[in-house]
């Protein structure tokens, strides 16, 4: 036997403490949002409940008792419980829904959301002036984003937004379905997986990928490069190889056998991995896309709350232990030696820290295609007709 | 009361007030602004103004004429096999049901207690490739090896069948329950055969259920979307698809709301055929 605690034996133990405590939070967190204040500037109390719209396999969850140590460990530090809803699915259809009552100036009873700079929301919503800024008092952390996340052009100073995590755009396969998937030809055009693969319904995943196939450059998109790519995603839509194109929700179908590859976001397969060992995740042979997911603090959200969540998460212990459980990209500078400290074998977790020649492998979506309204409709003609 | 007494004419008009209200509140003025969007250009960032823009609709035709007709062929299929299904089904519940009918009407509307996403996510689990429904079909023969059935046409028009059924049964029940039974053994006492006496007599007589349930079934068979996103793929979507795509994804208004008018239009014209061949005064029985 080692002395090494598993991460998971790790945040068991640290949980068991503050379970006591979750039991009238979650009952506080039923009774709905009568208790819950709405923002305004300068209010520097704490709100009972913070409300919370995350991504599906986005934040650490013990194994045994399904409950979300982090989660546990603020409500015991501050003494708000945080109402966590895995209610995004993608970024278009979330600004969907959230964008009728915000253009009404109406809360749409959030106070932190979590969405993609590969799309046009995080710029769109500060345009519109419909997220608030961050209490940056509230946020002495801050000093530990990464630098290079530090000024992203839609908002550069990160008054109104914080990274989450970043992850990169690969390929997941079933090894007990077909043999290793890792190229975006394999994907698209072999005969052996039609009908069995998905593609991402993000245009910047999916248009990244292949462009990447076709030996072009996504963070330069041109009208010609566009084309290429939508035509020979429209082939293998016609030919009856895809599937469906996905938000999120790729990871049933895939853990199901339903699929026998798709596109895949980094961090989701490892997650899966436990209870479906055959599944693999991989970076295309030619390479994949990064992004970053923003926390952003919608109108009419409790600014403070939100802003202290913030602080709680770039602290480095925090972070680490959130990071040890979803296996993304940390934004927070210091996690690494405090996941060290939790499981050493997870420094060589690429997913995590990725290699040099991973980064080299990866790019950035054109930002300026992202809001290309030409673009955007033959996207979305694309993958819904 | 007094007041009442003294103005008979008008109770009739108080007693339908809440009814008009309701309708020209929910439905006349939200159809009116619907009618505004569509005619309406420019785009989310800057914002759409107004400026007679029948442009919508001609795009909303050339565009996505394809989705319009596949949507009418689904819910026609559908309709046609919910009847199908449906009629056998309320048949012998009215007839031979006995004692066990409520019992047995209740078994058709039960699982809808359940909400519709999650009765279409069920039926995700049920038809999985892996499992063994999709297995079972395999191995008899109906299915080649590497056969499946999610993501096909025939998934999306099996899940309308199945989520609007309910539509089709109870009408149809509704309509053959209240056959007076005399008239049959009349048909028969005439040596009509028993084929020939449902032909003559059952059929025409609970033919008001059959047009109800068809218009109950087929008019919200055409616009939804909620089938042919889960249990389809990108070539089986239907016009509810686009429409959802435009409304929330593109937040394309006009273009949106253009193609529901379209919709509503083609939707209109089939149930003005059916009504013209079935004959008007088999709608109100």
């Amino acid at each position: 036997m080692t002395n090494v605690l598993n991460r998971r034996e790790l945040m068991r133990r640290a949980v068991a403490g503050s379970t006591l405590l979750t039991v009238p939070g979650i009952l506080a967190a039923c009774g709905g949002s009568s208790t819950e204040s709405s923002g305004s500037d300068g209010d520097k109390t704490l709100a009972k409940t913070l409300r919370f719209s995350n991504w599906t396999y986005y934040i650490d969850v013990d194994e045994k008792t399904k409950k979300r140590p982090t989660l546990d460990m603020f409500k015991k530090k501050t003494g708000t419980t945080v109402r966590y809803i895995e209610d995004i699915n993608d970024n278009s259809s979330y600004f969907g829904k959230i964008q009728g009552p915000l253009s009404r100036g109406q809360s749409i009873d959030r106070d932190l959301i979590v969405m993609t700079d590969n799309t046009r929301y995080p710029s769109l919503l500060i345009k519109k002036g419909w997220v608030e800024k961050l209490d940056k008092s509230a946020i002495p952390n801050i000093k530990n984003l990464q630098g290079a996340l530090a000024h992203p052009n839609w908002d550069e100073n990160r008054d109104y937004s914080l990274p989450w995590q970043s992850g990169m755009t690969g390929i997941a396969y079933n090894d007990k379905l077909t043999d290793p998937v890792l190229s975006m030809d394999d994907l698209l055009e072999n005969p052996k997986l039609k009908g069995k693969i998905t593609l991402l319904n993000e245009m910047g995943d999916a248009m990244s990928l292949v462009m990447l196939a076709n030996g072009d450059d996504p963070a330069k998109v041109t009208d010609a490069t566009f084309d290429k790519a939508l035509k020979r995603i429209q082939k293998a839509v016609d030919s009856g190889q895809v599937r469906q194109f996905t938000g999120n929700d790729y990871t049933g179908p895939l853990a199901k056998g339903d699929l026998s590859a798709c596109m895949a976001w980094s961090g989701d397969v490892v997650q899966l991995q436990p209870d479906n060992p055959n599944l693999h995740w991989n970076l295309a042979e030619t390479g994949g896309d990064i992004w970053t997911d923003n926390m952003l603090i919608p109108k009419g959200a409790n600014v403070y709350t939100a802003s202290v969540y913030m602080n709680f998460v770039y602290d480095p212990k925090i972070a680490a232990l959130i990071e040890a459980y979803i296996n993304y990209i940390c934004p927070v500078k210091g996690a690494r030696e405090e996941m060290l400290k939790i499981d050493p074998s997870l420094a060589k977790n690429t997913l995590i820290f990725p290699t040099d020649k991973m980064l080299d492998n990866v790019v950035i979506f054109d930002a300026a295609a992202l809001s290309n309204q030409k673009y955007l409709e033959a996207w979305q003609n694309l993958i819904s007709a | 009361m007094g007041f009442l007494h003294r103005n008979r004419g008008l109770s009739p008009y108080l007693l339908l007030a809440p009814g008009l209200l309701y309708l020209a509140l929910f439905f006349l003025v939200p159809l009116g602004f619907l009618a505004y969007q569509s005619l309406q250009s420019g785009t989310f960032d800057v914002g759409y103004a107004f400026d007679w823009a029948w442009g919508n609709y001609w795009d909303a035709i050339r565009n996505y004429r394809g989705h319009f007709i596949r949507s009418l062929q689904y819910a026609g299929i559908a309709t046609l096999l919910a009847l199908l299904l449906g009629y056998p089904l309320a048949y012998w519940i009215a007839f031979r049901g006995g004692r066990w009918k409520n019992l047995l009407l209740l078994f058709i509307v039960a699982p809808f207690f359940v909400t519709y996403l999650i009765r279409t996510l069920a039926w995700e689990t049920i038809l999985a490739d892996q499992g063994p429904v999709v297995g079972f079909l395999r191995d008899i023969g109906v299915l080649g090896s590497d056969g499946r059935v999610l993501a096909t046409s025939t998934a999306v028009v099996a899940g309308i069948t199945y989520n609007f059924f309910p539509f089709m049964a109870l009408p149809l029940y509704v309509s053959l329950e209240q056959i007076d039974q005399r008239l049959i053994e009349a048909a028969q006492d005439l040596y009509a055969s028993k084929w020939k006496a449902f032909l003559r007599v059952t059929l025409p007589l609970s033919l008001p259920g059959v047009v109800a349930g068809t218009l109950l079934t087929f008019i919200p068979a055409a616009g939804d979307f909620i089938n042919a996103q889960l249990l389809g793929s990108p070539r089986t979507h239907m016009i509810g698809n686009v429409i959802q795509s435009k409304f929330l994804e593109l937040t394309d208004y006009p273009a949106a709301a253009s193609m529901s008018f379209v919709l509503m239009a083609a939707i209109l014209l089939m149930v003005a055929i059916y009504a013209r061949v079935v004959g008007t005064e088999k709608l109100t029985g």
